[in-house]
C-alpha cells in the first residue's frame, strides 16, 4: 500500500498566559491508502491538535510549526489557505466528537450537507441532493424526505454521528479524521459506528485517522495504531504486533490500566502525573515516569527504534536490549 | 443477589419514578417519563452493586432517590432496615451521614470558592464537629485517605486535575464514615490511567471500612474490576440482576448479552466479534409495551409485544425478567480472558 498521508517531525507550539506550549515535539505518522491508522493517547497528549493541523484548523495566529505534512505531492503546512481549502471536506474531512456541536441546529439535516456539496463541487441542486440521498445511504441512514427534512435535535446521538460522517464523505474525501467520533455516545451505538467506519473502509477505500483516548477502540477497528505520550509519538505499529508486543514503556504501562477482566486491587497505575508541556522533561518525555529510565533518558531524545516488521519505539532502553539482541 | 442472611444495609423495593413533563405552548398538555419501574434492589455491608445501562436506562435516578434527592412515585427505600419515607424530618437528617455520594464531574461539583479545607470541614461542621483540633486532625486524617497530603489543604479546586478533584470529592464523602457511598460515573471522566488509581483507592477504601458501593456506570470493564453484583437496566426496568460473576460472565437477557458485546475488547484478535445491536434506545415517555427491549430483541418473540415479563430467579441468585426459558444463558466471548493473559510485563 502507498502512503497517502506522510507527517515528518511535525513540532507545533502555542503561546498562552503560562507561557509557550510545546504541544508536539516531532512527530512522525505515515497513513496509507485505504487503511485506519489509531492515534491512542490520554487527554493532553496531541492527538487532538495532530489532526487539526493538518486541516489546518489549530489556531494559526497563536501557534508556530516545523515539519511536513505530505500530501499528494504537496506540504499542507506551507500551502496557502486558497490550496488549503480545496483540500478541507474535498479530499481530507474530519468528524468530530461531539456531533451535536458540529452541526447547525437552525438548519435542516438535509440542506447542511447540500450546502457542503455545493461549496466543493461545481452540480446543481438536484444533483447534490442526490449526492446527500448516496452519502446517507452510505452511512445507514434512511434517505427519505423526513430524515432530510429534520433538525439536528430531533436526531439520536448515534444519527447525529451519522449525518456527520455522511457530510465528511459527501464529496468523495480520500481521508477522514474522526476525532473521538464514539466518546459522547453509548456502548451499543458505539459499536455500530465501529462498524460503520470498517465498512467505509472497505467499501469506500476510505483512508481514516481515527484519534481514540481508548485502547479497546483502537485494537477492535484500527489496521495500524500510533501511540502518543505528551506531544511525541513513542511507539508505530501495525495494530496486532502493537497490541500483542507492546515495546515501549509507555505503551505497556497504559495497557495494564486497562480494567478489562481485572480486579481492582490487580490494577497496575503509572506514578506520577502527565508532565506540563510549557516546561516539558528534557531528553525522552516519559522519563520521569518510566520504570526502566537510564541516565541517558533525562538527556538525549530517543530515535525510533525498529522492533518487528513496520513497527518502530522510541526508547534508549529498548534500543539498548535491541542492540543485546 | 448473595445474601448473608442479616437485614441488607439498602434495600430499594418496586421503586418506581415517574416525571411529569409538561409541554406545549400552554403548558398544559403533560408527558410521563417513566424514568424507573419496579426497581428492587439490595446492599449488603462491604459490597458494591452496580447498576449498568445506556443513557435514559433510569440508573442515575435510582442513585438519586437513593441519595433522597428525588421523591419517590411509588415504592420504599429501606436503610438498614428503616423506610427513609416513612420516618421523621429529623431521623430523615440525621440518616442522611449514612449514604454519601460521589459524582462524575467533580471539578463541577466542589465550589470553586472554598478551599480543600473548607469543602472536607463543612459536612464535618454541618453534623456537629465545630472546630478545633478535632476538626483538623479528622481532615488531615482524610486526605490522608485519599492520597493526598496536607500541603493541599488551601488550595481551592481550579488547582488540581480531574483525578485529584475526584479524591477531594471522595474524602468529603467519606467526612461523616458513611456506611454506604453512591458512585455516579467515578471515573468515565478520566483517563485511564488516572482511573487505575482511582479504582485500587475506592477498592482500598472498601476494604479498610466496610464500605458499600452503590456503583452508577456504562463502563462494563470498570464495573467487573469492582463490582460485586451487577443489576443491568433497560429503559427504566431491571432486566438481569445476580452476582457479577453470573451476569458478566453467563448473561441470562439478551439485553445484557448484547451490552457485553458491545464492549470492545483490547485484544484485535476478536475483531469483528463486536456485536451490533441495531437502533435506539426508545423514549421513555411512550415506552414499548410489553418487554421494554422487544423492538431491538434478536430473540423476540410474540408474547413479547404484548406481556411484561416478571422478573423471576432462574439460576442462583441471578433474576432476570425475560420470556425465553428459564434455562437460556449466552455465551461471552472470552476475549479479555485472553488479553490479560497476552499483556507483557517487560519492554522487548
Amino acid at each position: 500500500m502507498t502512503d497517502l498521508l506522510e507527517i515528518r517531525e511535525l513540532t507545533l507550539e502555542f503561546r498562552s498566559l503560562r507561557g509557550v506550549v510545546k504541544a508536539l515535539d516531532g512527530v512522525n505518522l505515515t497513513v496509507r491508502e485505504g487503511e485506519i491508522l489509531g492515534l491512542v493517547g490520554e487527554s493532553g497528549c496531541g492527538k487532538t491538535v495532530t489532526g487539526l493541523s493538518v486541516l489546518g484548523l489549530h489556531s494559526s495566529r497563536q501557534t508556530t510549526t516545523g515539519g511536513e505534512i505530505l500530501f499528494e505531492g504537496g506540504d499542507l503546512l506551507t500551502e496557502g489557505d486558497a490550496k488549503l481549502q480545496e483540500t478541507r471536506g474535498r479530499k481530507i474531512s474530519m468528524v468530530f466528537q461531539d456531533p451535536l456541536a458540529s452541526l447547525n441546529p437552525v438548519f435542516r439535516v438535509g440542506e447542511q450537507i447540500i450546502r457542503v456539496i455545493q461549496e466543493h463541487r461545481n452540480v446543481v441542486k438536484s444533483e447534490a441532493e442526490d449526492l446527500t440521498r448516496n452519502a446517507l445511504a452510505d452511512t445507514g441512514l434512511p434517505t427519505d424526505k423526513s430524515l432530510l427534512r429534520s433538525y439536528p435535535h430531533q436526531l439520536s446521538g448515534g444519527m447525529r454521528q451519522r449525518v456527520c460522517m455522511a457530510m465528511a464523505i459527501s464529496c468523495g474525501s480520500r481521508l477522514l479524521i474522526a476525532d473521538e467520533p464514539t466518546t459522547a455516545l453509548d456502548v451499543t451505538i458505539q459499536a455500530q459506528i465501529l462498524r460503520l467506519l470498517l465498512r467505509l473502509r472497505d467499501e469506500h477505500d476510505l483512508a481514516q485517522i481515527l484519534i481514540t483516548h481508548n485502547v479497546a477502540v483502537a485494537a477492535q477497528a484500527c489496521d495500524r495504531v500510533a501511540v502518543m505520550y505528551a506531544g511525541t509519538v513513542v511507539e508505530q505499529g501495525p495494530t496486532t504486533s502493537i497490541m500483542k508486543h507492546p515495546a515501549h514503556p509507555y505503551t505497556i504501562a497504559l495497557y495494564q490500566c486497562l480494567p478489562h477482566g481485572k480486579r481492582a486491587d490487580e490494577l497496575r497505575t503509572i506514578p506520577g502525573t502527565v508532565p506540563d508541556l510549557v516546561a516539558p522533561p528534557t531528553g525522552c518525555r516519559f522519563h520521569p515516569r518510566c520504570d526502566y529510565a537510564m541516565d541517558v533518558c533525562a538527556v538525549t531524545k530517543p530515535m525510533p527504534t525498529v522492533v518487528a516488521d513496520a513497527h518502530w519505539a522510541t526508547c534508549h532502553y529498548v534500543a539498548a536490549r535491541m542492540e543485546d539482541g | 443477589m448473595t445474601s448473608n442472611g442479616d437485614t441488607p444495609l439498602l434495600r430499594v423495593e418496586d421503586l418506581t419514578v415517574h416525571f411529569r413533563l409538561r409541554r406545549g405552548i400552554s403548558r398544559k398538555s403533560v408527558d410521563v417519563v417513566n424514568a424507573v419501574d419496579d426497581v428492587t434492589l439490595e446492599i449488603h455491608r462491604g459490597q458494591t452493586l452496580a447498576l449498568v445501562g445506556e443513557s435514559g436506562s433510569g440508573k442515575t435516578t435510582v442513585a438519586e432517590t437513593v441519595m433522597q434527592l428525588t421523591k419517590p412515585t411509588s415504592g420504599r427505600i429501606l436503610l438498614d432496615g428503616l423506610d427513609l419515607s416513612s420516618v421523621s424530618r429529623r431521623e430523615r437528617r440525621e440518616s442522611r451521614h449514612k449514604v454519601q455520594m460521589v459524582l462524575q464531574d467533580s471539578y463541577s461539583s466542589l465550589d470553586p470558592r472554598m478551599t480543600v479545607h473548607d469543602l472536607i470541614a463543612e459536612p464535618l461542621r454541618t453534623h456537629g464537629i465545630r472546630g478545633g483540633a478535632e476538626l483538623e486532625r479528622r481532615i488531615a486524617a482524610l486526605l490522608e485517605m485519599v492520597d493526598l497530603g496536607t500541603q493541599h489543604l488551601w488550595r481551592r479546586s481550579h488547582e488540581f486535575s480531574g483525578g485529584q478533584c475526584q479524591r477531594i470529592a471522595i474524602a468529603r464523602a467519606l467526612a461523616l464514615k458513611p456506611e454506604i457511598v453512591v458512585l455516579d460515573e467515578p471515573t468515565s471522566a478520566l483517563d485511564v490511567s488516572v482511573q487505575a488509581r482511582m479504582l485500587s483507592l475506592l477498592w482500598d477504601l472498601q476494604k479498610k471500612s466496610q464500605l458499600a458501593y452503590l456503583l452508577v456506570a456504562h463502563d462494563l470493564a470498570v464495573v467487573e474490576s469492582v463490582a460485586d453484583a451487577v443489576a443491568v437496566m433497560y429503559l427504566g426496568r431491571i432486566v438481569e440482576i445476580g452476582s457479577a460473576d453470573q451476569v458478566l460472565h453467563r448473561p441470562r437477557h439478551p439485553y445484557s448479552s448484547a451490552l457485553l458485546a458491545s464492549v470492545p475488547s483490547p485484544d484485535p484478535e476478536d475483531r469483528g466479534r463486536l456485536a451490533v445491536l441495531e437502533g435506539d434506545v426508545p423514549s421513555a415517555i411512550n415506552p414499548p409495551a410489553g418487554c421494554r427491549f422487544h423492538p431491538r430483541c434478536p430473540h423476540r418473540m410474540s408474547v413479547c409485544e404484548t406481556e411484561t415479563p416478571v422478573m423471576r430467579e432462574v439460576a442462583d441468585g441471578v433474576s432476570r425478567a425475560c420470556h425465553l426459558p428459564d434455562d437460556t444463558v449466552f455465551d461471552r466471548f472470552e476475549g479479555d480472558r485472553r488479553a490479560r493473559e497476552l499483556r507483557q510485563t517487560a519492554p522487548i
